[in-house]
């Protein structure tokens, strides 16, 4: 008996999974914005296999400075005579990484609070939440650069700092999500044969509260990847050479009268990834929670 | 048939689609209705047979796309409503047609007062100023029951019977010839049900209005309709005056309806539902769409589609078996 | 009503209190503080202990926060290290043009997000609405900087038709504006619509066309009066978001307000500045939402019932 309603579970699952990739293939822009997140995550991945970095990437080439993009230098070259296709390919390392990492970070902590806080309720509930507002009445990008600047300019700071200032978005998202479920007879059900409160919480409510933690995840890990390139616009993120993007644009800038190329790559590389994660992100929403849709 | 009275509704072969990704519903199939003045006529039918629809074709309210609404000939007041540009149909909603829906609950906007709701309709129609307009507001107010102070509340300040009463003050404001109410009290708790149902036939006989009562409630056709007109899938399958209609029910889909009220007289009497459910109005059935339900139901009901045929005097119905000369139903006999 | 805002003002005290305590505290972990920054060339240890005692900064860190909000409760914010003004009115000396530029761009993005929106959603699903979409994306996934370099690059460096920085001619302000605008009417645009296509399914909508009204008026009027919320709660949260941190659009434009004051008094490690500004654009923005909360009683008569009859709870979370 008990086997047969697992397996009917199982079952369920699965067609849900199949419903909700099927709504999702026939969005267009999802698809479109999947495909360029695949591409970026794979020239991520394999961008040291392409790039020698000490070379191509950072290595300085005063011969052939500021020269505007050609079919040589598809991009054009910096101050330094350092090719910016081949910087702006490699920055899409520190871009993603900082945008998962940080996205993790908050992920981790906020729907873990929010878990919490949206299980147990009562003060512990008072205090997260109370925390939260706290934490997201300073503006995520004051936060962010007084956490960077005064840890210190790193990538693991940037992360870090990003991570912590998207941390109240998860809690309440979470929270809301498990107050729907918490009532709900299953949850009843494992309290009753005597599951220990941490089993109920990671094994029969977060699964149920998945589709928007997804979607605010894929959603946050856009605008983290906006906020770690103006942390180092600003210069408190990732240390030179390393061709971050925000780095790049910051580096650009001060060429910007008569070589604007500088400045126009860079952000368009952020741009790009951002929309396609956006795209991603929307097609998500659009098909695990179908009440939203029109 | 002496004295022709005047008609203020006349539609002749209405058809309202509506075409949507992957399928088309046809709501209405070719119908045509009529109604003289004063008249007050019956759409009864369950829900979905496209009474709402044939309601709000005849303001041109059908959303298009997907809407797709095709007529020969659509007329209120002698007006050709049918060819009428959006502007001169403004000009008749509200004024010369007017409708009460459903759901008081949702129909009434819930950032304006009462009062303002009511007054727009008559400041766009009746040629008032802001201050004759409220006052007109008022007063209409007052005629359906809710004393005048109470114009500058907010339509969540009301009860459900109270804000269908509102609606019906909209509706009736600008003293319209046709009033359409489209299940005006479905929503409503069966003690407050009476009372709208008095107020509006009290309130038509004052001003002479026709109206288009659609309801799937059988008794409120009796107490309120001189004419019935009983649809199914979209079509109208049977019509005629009440008593045609009520006493000498030709369709048996008309006799199932009946066969489905609870009997008062005889209180262990067991209700006879029509078994089954309409047809998916995508994928209507070829012949008699109520074929597939109907206890009388013959091999040509499948083929062939039957049109709607006099039986002498007004009344009038769509149904094959009575090809057959000696066929007849009988009030009661087991339908399901 | 008043029970609710003085409720609600109360309610910022704990905020505030929480704020200011974070704040410090990260400041205080922070290597290397003030009087390493300005001291002066070839200054001995003593001499900067001695500094040190001056600022109070040789005392520990929870004994310098009591103080420091001691102070607070007179009005009084402290005192810069580096420049030896006031905390207070340095901040006020900056934040007006903070507050002219994001009011020069909240009103750019409600008017053109505003309207497109509504076009939109009246045309859902055309070529129109689809290119509407598409944009506003796009708007969406663009660095607010990388923005105001291009524009600064087009409208200033190639067409010279307004200046790249600082706010000295009215015309300084259009470029930043547009910047932060566009950054914002991606979101604004995005929610018009889908609030607008929420309301234009409502029955109450049909009753107003039966009525005779014309089309434009009720989606003007009838509709948009009813979407308002959520376009009024995304503007209020936009212009807090301006208000307090328009850091970047401040620095690419040079422009001088309390984004860049914050900025820089970090960089000296001028805690007194930091906080001061960091509290006072907390409660500069707890303000603006409030009045943001009270103007939903303005725009939903059912929302008003709730805070005059009080039953009204605040939804936290």
């Amino acid at each position: 008996m008990a086997k047969t309603a697992e397996a009917a579970v199982t079952r369920k699952a699965r067609s849900q999974a199949a419903e909700v990739w099927r709504q999702f293939r026939r969005n267009k822009g999802a698809m479109i914005g999947s495909a360029i997140v695949l591409v970026i995550v794979f020239i991520a991945i394999f961008a040291d296999v392409f790039l020698d970095y000490d070379t191509q990437v950072v290595g300085q080439n005063v011969a052939e400075r500021l020269q505007w993009p050609s079919a040589r230098h598809w991009f054009g070259t910096d101050e330094l005579g350092r090719d910016i296709f081949f910087r702006v390919l490699y920055g899409t390392r520190f871009s993603c990484s900082v945008g998962l990492v940080a996205v993790s970070i908050g992920l981790v902590i906020g729907v873990t609070l929010g878990a919490v806080a949206g299980y147990f309720g009562g003060a512990i509930e008072e205090v997260i939440m109370r925390s939260t507002d706290i934490l997201s009445a300073v503006p995520n990008m004051l936060m962010a650069i007084v956490i960077v600047s005064v840890l210190g300019q790193s990538i693991w700071n940037l992360m870090l700092a990003v991570g912590i200032t998207s941390v109240p978005q998860f809690v309440r998202i979470t929270r809301a999500a498990v107050l729907t479920v918490r009532n709900q007879e299953y949850v009843e059900a494992s309290k009753a044969i005597g599951l220990t409160n941490r089993k109920i919480i990671f094994k029969h409510i977060l699964p149920n509260c998945l589709s928007p933690i997804i979607v605010q995840a894929t959603l946050r890990v856009a605008s983290a990847i906006i906020s770690a390139s103006s942390l180092s616009f600003l210069g408190l993120g990732v240390p030179a050479p390393a061709p971050e993007w925000g780095s790049l644009l910051s580096g650009g800038r001060k060429y910007i009268r008569d070589y604007s190329y500088m400045t126009l790559f860079p952000g368009l590389a952020i741009m790009i990834t951002v929309l396609a994660l956006n795209m991603m992100g929307d097609g998500l929403r659009d098909s695990l929670d179908p009440k939203l849709k029109k | 048939m002496a004295e022709q009275k005047e008609k203020v509704l006349e539609i002749k072969n209405l058809n309202v689609k509506f075409v949507l990704e992957e399928e088309t519903v046809e709501a209405v199939n070719d119908i045509s209705l009529h109604m003289e003045k004063g008249e007050t006529l019956g759409l009864v039918g369950e829900t979905g047979a496209g009474k709402t629809t044939t309601a709000l074709s005849i303001l041109r309210l059908i959303d298009s796309p997907p809407g797709v609404m095709e007529c020969e000939k659509l007329e209120v007041c002698g007006k050709d409503i049918k060819n009428m540009s959006i502007s001169e149909l403004e000009h008749i909603r509200g004024s010369v047609v007017s409708m009460i829906f459903q759901d008081p609950m949702t129909s009434l906007n819930p950032v304006f007062t009462v009062g303002q709701q009511i007054a727009e309709s008559l400041e766009r129609h009746e040629n008032l100023n802001k201050n004759e307009a409220w006052k007109k507001a008022e007063d209409m107010l007052e005629l359906v029951g809710i004393p005048r102070e109470r114009a500058i509340e907010y339509p969540h300040q009301f009860s459900g019977g109270m804000k269908q009463r509102v609606i019906i003050a909209i509706a009736l404001a600008c003293s319209p010839q046709v009033l359409i109410a489209d299940e005006p009290t479905t929503a409503l708790d069966v003690t407050i049900q009476a009372q709208i149902l008095h107020l509006m036939k009290e309130l038509k006989e004052k001003k002479n209005t026709s109206m288009i009562m659609i309801t799937h409630d059988l008794g409120i056709v009796a107490e309120t309709c001189d004419r019935v007109a009983v649809m199914y899938a979209g079509r109208i399958i049977e019509e005629g005056n009440l008593d045609e209609v009520f006493n000498h029910t030709l369709h048996p889909y008309t006799e199932g309806l009946f066969n489905s009220l609870p009997n008062i007289k005889n209180r262990r009497a067991k209700l006879q539902p029509i078994h089954g459910l309409m047809p998916d109005p995508t994928n209507l059935p070829k012949g008699c769409a109520f074929a597939p339900r109907c206890n009388y139901a013959t091999e040509a009901c499948q083929e062939r589609r039957p049109q709607l045929t006099d039986f002498g005097g007004t009344h009038k119905a769509a149904c094959l078996a009575y090809e057959n000369k000696d066929f007849h139903i009988e009030r009661g006999k087991k339908n399901g | 009503m008043h029970r609710y805002i003085i409720k609600r003002l109360f309610l910022m005290i704990p905020v505030i209190i929480g704020v200011s305590f974070l704040v410090f505290f990260i400041m205080d972990m922070a290597p290397g503080d003030a009087v390493d920054l300005m001291a002066p060339e070839g200054a001995t240890a003593e001499d900067l202990d001695a500094i040190r005692h001056e600022l109070g900064l040789d005392q520990p860190v929870v004994i310098r926060y009591v103080k420091y909000m001691g102070g607070m409760l007179h009005g009084d914010m402290g005192v810069s290290y580096v420049s030896k003004t006031d905390v207070f009115d340095t901040y006020m000396e900056k934040l007006p043009a903070t507050i002219k530029l994001s009011f020069a761009s909240i009103l750019v993005s409600v008017l053109l997000s505003v309207p497109l929106g509504i076009y939109s959603a009246t045309k859902q699903g055309t070529l129109q609405d689809n290119i509407s979409m598409v944009l506003a994306m796009i708007g969406l996934s663009m660095p607010n900087f990388w923005l105001g370099l291009l524009l600064i690059i087009a409208f200033s460096l190639k067409l010279h038709m307004f200046p790249s920085g600082g706010d000295q001619t009215l015309s300084s302000i259009v470029l930043p504006a547009l910047t932060i605008g566009t950054g914002l009417m991606a979101t604004l645009t995005r929610t018009t619509r889908s609030s607008m296509l929420d309301v234009l399914k409502q029955e109450y909508l049909r009753t107003a066309r039966a009525k005779g009204i014309p089309e434009k008026i009720v989606v003007m009027s009838h509709a948009l009066r009813n979407a308002l919320i959520p376009i009024i709660t995304i503007i209020g949260t936009q212009l807090a978001g301006v208000l307090g941190g328009s850091v970047l659009t401040e620095t690419v434009f040079a422009w001088p307000g309390v984004g860049r004051l914050i900025v820089d008094s970090l960089n000296m490690r001028d805690t007194p500045l930091v906080t001061g500004s960091i509290i006072m654009t907390t409660i500069l923005l707890s303000i603006v939402l409030l009045l943001v909360d009270l103007l939903y009683a303005v725009v939903d008569p059912r929302i008003k019932a709730q805070y005059i009859t009080k039953r009204g709870k605040k939804k936290h979370g």
